[in-house]
């Protein structure tokens, strides 16, 4: 099956099975292969991705199902000229070692930040109890998250 | 694992589905949010000859509030009702359970109809069908039909629908302003699957005198329960210390959970008799 989506704000089209999940035709068919596939079945947050401004898992959808949605993946997330404040607070609390599972929690983080910039640190905990890590302990990304709200506020306010 | 192959269909009308359903023949089943049926197919536990995906079928996505209850659409996501701030009022026992539901992600996908129909004994929306007494609005090849939660479930993801039918709406009965409830769940991380847990209401006379007592349980059987003797034993009661340790010890006493890795059986039995009084006191203690 044919499907036309929009990726990083480009449209695109992709030969699909109806079996191929979101993130395998995200990774396999388009070459985005920031999008990481860690569990296959739901649990872990790697292949988190942003469909129509939601942050979903990008294994537990269908690729048939993205016909005709925009989809964000980390690397629609990222400037030309550098660091986004949100990769630039990641980097700064040293949010990541093994970078495993830093996709799912960048595009997470963004989506949740975009959605609600004043989210309290029990939100952004709450928020990323769906996200697994297995070498930061979490703290770092927490403190980067509460680090990166200023300038998702800073967005809001100029819009 | 990769996911079995299948075809797939998208279809506008409840009317096509259920022919897509029937055309199956027991192998098509229908697709709603996946965030179950996606991993059972990656498991291999099930291998659909084809998807009816409900995506484009229009009007299951609706939440109306009236004097009949709150009608929720099968394609309602645990997103819609928790971002809904009328349940507050006009049901607060369900965004209170369907806060616990999962993680952020997957609440942006997983649908009520999806739940009511996996079925989960573990999972928060079966429970509060039942202990509300709610109907479930189902359509197939034979016609519409109401299914009072006590029938849906019979048994572990098992229901009484037919492989042609279609869960449309859950009609959750009126809830006096009055009314008292609590829920308490355990798990072992926010978001994951109860290890326990009970969802429970109940109406009181000017002198707190309890009547009407619902109380249902999470994850201690092979579906969704009522605690029917813990019901008997807190009606006509007022709350106090006495009541909370009584009614807890025949909870306790009336559920015979399964032990497994998370849990043993014992400690699954404790665990219904603390969060009920727990509920309890509660229910008890809030502000009118
Ligand atoms: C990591 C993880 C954690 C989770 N934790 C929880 C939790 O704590 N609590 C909880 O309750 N759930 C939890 N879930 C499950 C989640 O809430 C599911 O979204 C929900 O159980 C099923 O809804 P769905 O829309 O995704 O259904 P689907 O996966 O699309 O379908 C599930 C089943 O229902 C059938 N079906 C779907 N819609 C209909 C319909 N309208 N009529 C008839 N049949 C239909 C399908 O054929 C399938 O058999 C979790 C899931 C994951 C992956
Ligand atoms: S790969 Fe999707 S949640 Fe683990
Ligand atoms: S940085 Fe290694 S899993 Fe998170």
């Amino acid at each position: 099956m044919k499907i036309e989506l929009e990726v990083n704000g480009a449209a695109v089209s992709a030969e699909v099975t109806p079996r191929m999940t979101l993130a395998d035709c995200l990774r396999h068919e388009l070459h985005l292969t920031g999008t990481h596939v860690g569990c296959e079945h739901g649990v872990c947050g790697a292949c988190t991705v942003i469909v129509n401004g939601d942050a979903v898992r990008g294994c537990l959808m269908l690729a048939v199902q993205a016909q005709g949605a925009k989809v964000t993946t980390v690397e629609g997330l990222s400037l030309e000229e550098g660091l986004t404040p949100l990769q630039q607070a990641f980097k700064h609390h040293h949010a990541l070692q093994c970078g495993f599972c830093t996709p799912g929690m960048l595009t997470t983080l963004h989506a949740l930040l975009t959605d609600e910039p004043e989210a309290s640190e029990e939100r952004i905990r709450d928020v990323i109890s769906g996200n697994i890590c297995r070498c930061t302990g979490y703290v770092p990304i927490i403190e980067a998250a509460m680090d990166a709200r200023a300038s998702y506020q800073q967005s809001r306010g100029d819009k | 694992m990769k996911l079995p192959h299948f075809d797939y269909q998208a279809p506008a009308s409840l009317d096509e589905a259920v022919a897509l359903l029937v055309a199956g023949d027991g192998g098509a089943r229908p697709l709603a949010g996946g965030q179950s049926f996606v991993p059972i197919m990656a498991f291999r536990l099930a291998e659909p000859s084809m998807l009816v995906d409900l995506r484009k079928i229009p009007g299951l996505d609706q939440i109306e509030i009236g004097d009949e209850g709150v009608r929720i659409g099968a394609m309602v996501r645990w997103r819609d009702l928790l971002d809904d701030a009328r349940l507050a009022s006009a049901l607060p026992l369900l965004p209170a359970a369907i806060d616990h539901v999962a993680h952020y992600q997957i609440r942006n996908r997983g649908t009520v109809g999806g739940s009511l129909a996996h079925a989960d004994p573990a999972a928060e929306m079966p429970t509060i069908a039942l202990t509300c007494d709610a109907v479930i609005d189902v359509i197939g090849s034979k016609g519409k039909r109401s299914i009072p939660a006590a029938d849906l479930f019979t048994g572990p993801l098992m229901t009484s629908l037919d492989s042609d039918e279609i869960i449309t709406s859950v009609l959750l009965p009126a809830w006096p302003a009055s009314r008292r409830w609590g829920f308490q769940e355990f798990s072992r991380r926010r978001g994951d699957f109860a290890l326990a847990g009970i969802a429970v209401f109940y109406d009181e006379d000017a002198s707190g005198v309890v009547a009407n007592a619902h109380i249902g349980a999470i994850s201690v059987g092979d579906t969704p329960l009522r605690l029917s003797k813990a019901e008997a034993a807190l009606n006509g009661r007022k709350i106090d210390e006495a009541t909370l340790a009584e009614v807890a010890a025949v909870a306790s006493g009336e559920v015979d959970p399964n032990g497994d890795i998370h849990a043993s059986a014992r400690y699954r039995k404790a665990l219904v008799g603390t969060l009920l009084s727990r509920a309890l006191s509660a229910a008890a203690n809030r502000k009118a």
